[in-house]
């Protein structure tokens, strides 16, 4: 029994599942946005096991990439949430709905 | 078979990590969660014999990232946890309903391919050191990897540009329109 490369896409498709059922379950913004660098970590997985099933290094290449923004976006977003809790004082979703109109 | 007994135990360490973040009451102990599972992603890559991107992610996931979430999880305050309740009737339900039949339909579309596997995988060579990476970072992806230079330092300004403009800071921009404090 060894390992194929559908037990990397399998595995990468559940940690997926979880991270999507983390953003439309949490309602602190801080988990849902760890639940997006989850799903950002297994969308890694399937294009390292892809460019090692397919001999390709570009596999790897796309992985720093989407690594890089990822780091750009953190900083972002936790910008974006110490400045809303310096305004709102909550980490709550559900209480942020000041641009409803 | 070596490498099928990591594979099992670091996927299930990374599903069960993902599993604590997903479930956790305490903030914290989410974070604590998505760091096993981004080690035991970084193991998973060793297996694929990607070794730089191991080390990247180790050290700007597990590092960086994780580092700056649990600053500012203390920064908010960790005892201030969030009210679960449910926005639309049967929230809950429907996501797990959701999230599982995502996985089901993706793990349908590529059964195909997945299940029978191919034998590629085991006989091409892979090369992912930093040379072999670098050769190709800075051949054919060299525009894209200085846009992301661009990316970056957009994005450092942007932070410090968060971080200044609050009511508090030295330019307190459009304090007046948001004078109402939901608390």
């Amino acid at each position: 029994m060894t390992v194929t490369v559908g037990w990397y896409m399998a595995l990468a498709a559940a940690l997926f599942s979880i991270g999507a059922a983390g953003v439309l379950l949490r309602r602190n913004a801080l988990i849902m946005f760890m639940s997006i660098e989850l799903m950002l970590n297994s969308v890694n997985l399937t294009f390292v096991a892809a460019g090692r099933e397919l001999g390709l290094i570009d596999g790897q290449v796309a992985a720093l990439f989407v690594i890089v923004v990822a780091a750009a976006e953190v900083t972002i977003g936790l910008a974006i949430i110490v400045a809303v809790f310096r305004r709102r004082a909550t980490a709550n979703v559900d209480q942020l709905s000041g641009m409803r109109g | 078979m070596a490498e099928t007994i990591v594979f099992i135990i670091f996927a299930a360490v990374a599903l069960a990590g993902a599993f604590a973040m997903l479930s956790a009451r305490n903030t914290v102990f989410s974070a604590m969660g998505l760091l096993t599972a981004m080690f035991a992603i970084a193991v998973l890559y060793v297996l694929l014999d990607a070794h730089f991107i191991a080390a990247v992610q180790v050290i700007i996931y597990a590092g960086a990232v994780m580092t700056l979430f649990l600053f500012v999880i203390m920064l908010i305050g960790v005892d201030r946890s969030v009210a679960e309740q449910e926005q639309i009737p049967f929230q809950r339900v429907i996501t797990i309903v959701l999230a599982v039949g995502f996985f089901a339909v993706i793990v349908f579309a590529g059964r195909a391919a997945w299940i029978t596997g191919s034998s590629l995988f085991a006989d091409a060579e892979m090369n992912g050191t930093i040379e072999a990476v670098a050769d190709e970072l800075f051949g054919t992806w060299m525009i894209p990897f200085l846009t992301t230079v661009f990316l970056l330092t957009i994005a450092a300004v942007g932070t410090i540009a968060l971080a200044h403009f609050g009511p508090g800071g030295l330019h307190a921009a459009g304090e007046d329109e948001e004078e109402e404090i939901v608390a």
